[in-house]
């Protein structure tokens, strides 16, 4: 893996190391400061495991009290400090620096409310996504924002890097889902944006804290919206002959007026890698596969998926099967989220990206990546959230090859230009971090970025929390990597991802 | 060379005049940078219809954005409108009923509060104050609907954040900070705004029913189901006769319950929600699409405080509160309806002073909630705080506020003294 530079490292703060977790062992329960590197290793690398660095010391308070301290103390003697939640982000973004002190936020892992009334849920930061929903199913309610490693990510996570889904098109992303949250900023102020009303006044902190990937602040409670669940819910996986076919079909599905509650697609390379690694009955001589799920009432679902046949018969669909049950639905999701386990079948390691696009690009985009496939002479198989544009290439190849893994670094970078270029966005859901941080002036100029730093700067003057993420260091476009996975072993191998 | 650039390097500003009326970025550009350079502040407007709202604040130049308006690109099949921020609301809504789409968040129209009739200002007004409609529970506020602005900081500096596509987290999110910091942070230059396809149908129940707690359990109940409700109001005694339409002959107080979606699952869904409250035939009517959207249009417009002389204020709060909270109010001369299913209180109060203010804003604090002063008498409006703030985040606006205007020429004390 190329290397990446990072943030200058701070000798003074190294030499200091003793005395730093001697005065954090002040402010908190000894036993939660680790410093010597065995105990350090575990939090050397998040979900983008190609980087890995330890950190100085690692912290896990256990009240928002021992984070402000702990927050105070490093802005007063300049620490840096890098928030982690789960550490399942793709992008890098809690990767360790040599001189931070990591604070994990572990501890904060219990569900302060369940509020039915309001229907909204209290929570601290380190509960997974998936566990607010298990609090409150038994009345039928759940949380919509559905990243796919759901089981494993935390909710604070989710808020910092306002985490998305194959549900976003039509509940939204983390951001519209989230009531509240408090958070402490750098120099240890505690402050809460939002609550349980709807609508908070003045500038809308809320809003600039969520996808801020740590860099604003350390998030400490979380409160979001509860949603009744709904009554049915049916898929249907349609074949096509070509990609085209495919893509004009979703697009007339959103012309059409229906806002599905999912729609993804998946090219012939991975409906055929999927298919053969979880056995979901894909059509797997189908150039393209979609799969699109209706959820309301049983009129309307019937509605929506009798005219989305309609709708992909006239684009030509060349198979079509509708959900007779639940497991049936479920088993044609098992495959679409089995896509980063069946591709390291096929490849030696491959890497995600994570490039945004409008939907009525996506047959040029695809025969974009397929030519690119072509120069660099790299396989590449193709998942995308049709419905909201954000797809998923997975680029194969091996890193023990310096010139493979090279060529795949390039091909992702042109790959998300290609994005940009089109009127995309380079990150839909994985954000900046490390990963795609130098290719940020595709996508702003320097008075945009400049603008961004200047709030960075008005929250963290020292520029102490989670530096070196999402800004570029090398003030150029340089070619950075992405989610690498070798021989199919990602940190959490048994997550779904995206 | 585009003819809009063409224009723009044609510019030449005459800086005596007070009020400018620019037509092209490269004139907001210059008069931005003039002003940072002699450190003159700006009052910013687009069509006037919100401008009340807010501290008032002294300020030297007028910049009226009117002019600078026109849709930029509308892709229907894309789900997204690119704008210019003077650009009429009416215009854009025009636009979308085309293609059967539409702003989901129903922006509030507050010309018949201010003038008597209809007046729903300019797209960048909307963002600027974020108020949003009765779908607000079900849809999000108007910041939601935000994909990207092009805006011009304090220095004069062209910045933009976001794009037109629905995923994108490249970034801070600054789409959101600048929705509802009435002008005070970037003058708005574009907007992309994520637009949906209008429902098919839209039906209201109205129920029969004077009191607030019956009333707020209905709401309660609607929001909790799987009918998957887009609008609940209830509107005490008084404001009942405002309402009277074909299917609507009751001119009592009333809960209304919007449904909205496919025709069928719409029908099933209003039979479902009325066996669900136990709902019996007399005290239930049931509005067809077109009284339907009669109702909640002057619902948006705030219908029922028409003209009203003075003193309505918005307050939001949790749902469980705000029973509590209107029953301290009662205390005062008032008259409310609540909209967003329980979340939102509009009221008017005839005898309104710094003590009773102080008195109300106390109450709602208590229950979580916040006050925003939309039309108050001016002495009142010289005393009193409009919008509510706390003392740390009054410090971090403060930061935030330097960090986009650092000579504070945009809107200055609009919002709140010192920013």
């Amino acid at each position: 893996m190329s290397s990446l530079q990072m943030p200058k490292v701070d000798n003074a703060i190294m030499s200091k190391k003793d005395k730093i977790a001697l005065d954090l062992r002040r402010i908190i329960n000894s036993k939660n400061v680790l410093s010597n590197p065995d105990e350090l290793r575990p939090f050397e690398t998040d979900g983008l495991t190609a980087y890995r660095q330890m950190p100085l010391l690692v912290v896990m308070p256990e009240t928002v009290e021992e984070v402000s301290q702990i927050l105070r103390y490093c802005n007063e003697n300049k620490v840096k400090v890098v928030p982690r939640g789960a550490g399942t982000g793709l992008s890098g973004g809690s990767m360790p620096l040599e001189d931070c002190v990591l604070m994990a936020m572990g501890k904060f892992n219990k569900i302060i409310e369940i509020d039915f009334e309001n229907r909204c849920v209290v929570t601290q930061p380190c509960v997974t996504n998936l566990a607010i929903t298990h609090a409150v199913q038994e009345k039928g309610f759940y949380y919509a924002p559905d990243p796919s490693s759901q089981i494993a990510c935390s909710i604070g996570g989710n808020v910092a890097e306002n985490s998305g889904g194959v549900h976003s098109l039509k509940y939204g992303a983390t951001t519209n889902n989230l009531l509240g949250i408090q958070v402490v900023l750098m120099d240890g102020t505690v402050t809460k944006f939002g609550g349980k009303a709807m609508d908070a006044e003045g500038y809308d902190f809320l809003g600039l804290m969520t996808g801020s990937e740590g860099l604003l602040g350390v998030i400490t409670e979380v409160t979001v919206k509860i949603l009744k669940s709904p009554e049915v819910v049916k898929a249907a996986l349609v074949g096509f002959p070509s990609i085209e076919d495919a893509g004009n079909c979703v697009a007339d599905i959103i012309a059409e007026g229906c806002i599905p509650a999912g729609m993804e697609i998946m090219d012939k390379a991975l409906t055929k890698a999927t298919n053969d690694y979880s056995k979901a009955g894909y059509p797997t001589d189908a150039e393209a596969m979609m799969i699109v799920e209706f959820d309301g009432t049983e009129h309307e679902v019937e509605a929506y998926i009798q005219k989305t046949k309609e709708i992909a018969e006239k684009n030509n669909s060349s198979s079509l099967k509708i959900s007779k049950s639940n497991e049936e639905r479920l088993k044609f999701w098992a495959g679409r989220k089995a896509a980063f386990p069946a591709c390291g079948v096929l490849a030696p390691d491959y890497m995600c990206m994570d490039g945004s696009i409008p939907r009525g690009k996506l047959a040029e985009v695809l025969n974009e990546i397929s030519r690119l496939s072509k120069k660099y002479n790299l396989p590449v198989a193709n998942a995308f959230h049709a419905g909201d544009g954000n797809l998923h290439p997975l680029i194969m190849f091996d890193a023990n090859d310096k010139e493979s893994l090279r060529k795949c670094e390039e091909f992702g970078a042109d790959i998300l230009k290609y994005c940009v270029k089109v009127g995309g966005a380079l990150t839909g859901e994985h954000g900046v971090g490390i990963e795609k941080r130098e290719l940020m002036c595709e996508a702003f100029n320097d008075k945009d970025i400049q603008q961004q730093l200047t709030i960075k700067v008005a929250l963290d003057p020292n520029s102490l929390l989670n530096p070196g993420k999402v800004y570029p260091i090398l003030r150029k476009c340089a070619e950075e990597g992405r989610v690498h996975v070798h021989g199919g072993k990602t940190k959490f191998p048994d997550i779904p991802r995206f | 060379m585009s003819m809009e650039e063409k224009q723009n390097s044609q510019t030449s500003l005459d800086f005596n005049q007070n009020i400018f009326k620019p037509t092209s970025r490269k004139e907001i550009v210059e008069i931005v940078k003039t002003c940072y350079r002699k450190n003159i502040p700006l009052e910013i407007n687009g069509l006037k219809s919100k401008n009340k709202i807010g501290r008032n604040f002294q300020s030297e130049k007028t910049l009226d954005l009117s002019d600078y308006k026109g849709i930029i690109d509308y892709k229907p099949e894309e789900l997204y409108i690119k704008v210019k921020a003077g650009t009429p609301l009416k215009e854009i809504i025009g636009e979308l009923d085309k293609n059967n789409q539409q702003l989901a968040f129903e922006p509030n129209d507050f010309g018949y509060l201010f003038s008597g009739q209809s007046n729903s200002g300019s797209i960048g007004g909307v963002v600027s104050c974020n108020f949003a409609g009765s779908r607000r529970f079900k849809v999000g506020s108007v910041r939601d609907h935000i994909l990207g602005f092009q805006g011009i900081n304090g220095k004069g500096e062209t910045i933009k954040s976001g794009g037109t596509v629905v995923k994108n987290v490249t970034g801070y999110d600054l789409s959101k900070l600048v929705s509802g910091s009435f002008g005070t942070l970037t003058i708005l230059t574009e907007l992309s705004i994520k637009v949906l396809p209008k429902p098919e149908t839209s039906k209201t129940l109205i129920i029969k029913n004077p009191h607030l707690k019956k009333a707020l359990d209905f709401l309660g109940k609607a929001l909790s189901s799987s009918t998957d409700p887009s609008g609940g109001v209830f509107y005490p005694d008084y404001f009942g006769k405002d309402f009277v339409l074909n299917d609507l002959t009751h001119d009592g107080g009333l809960t209304a319950i919007r449904i909205e979606g496919p025709t069928n699952s719409v029908d099933q869904r209003v039979n479902r929600l009325s066996k669900e409250l136990g709902l019996l035939d007399q005290e239930l009517s049931i509005l067809d699409s077109e009284q339907s959207n009669i109702f909640w249009s002057r619902t948006k417009n705030l219908e029922v405080f028409k003209s009203l002389k003075s003193n309505l204020l918005r307050i939001v709060l949790p749902m469980s509160e705000t029973l509590q909270v209107i029953q301290k109010l009662k205390n005062f001369e008032i008259k409310y309806f609540i909209d967003w299913g329980g979340g939102l209180i509009w009221a008017s109060f005839d005898q309104l002073n710094t003590k009773i203010l102080s008195e109300i804003k106390d109450t709602v604090k208590k229950h979580q909630g916040y006050i925003t002063l939309i039309k108050v008498e001016e002495d009142l409006k010289a005393s009193a705080d409009i919008f509510t703030i706390d003392p740390i985040k009054y410090k971090i606006s403060e930061k935030i506020k330097r960090s986009f205007d650092p000579k504070r020429i945009f809107n200055p004390g609009k919002m709140y003294t010192g920013i």
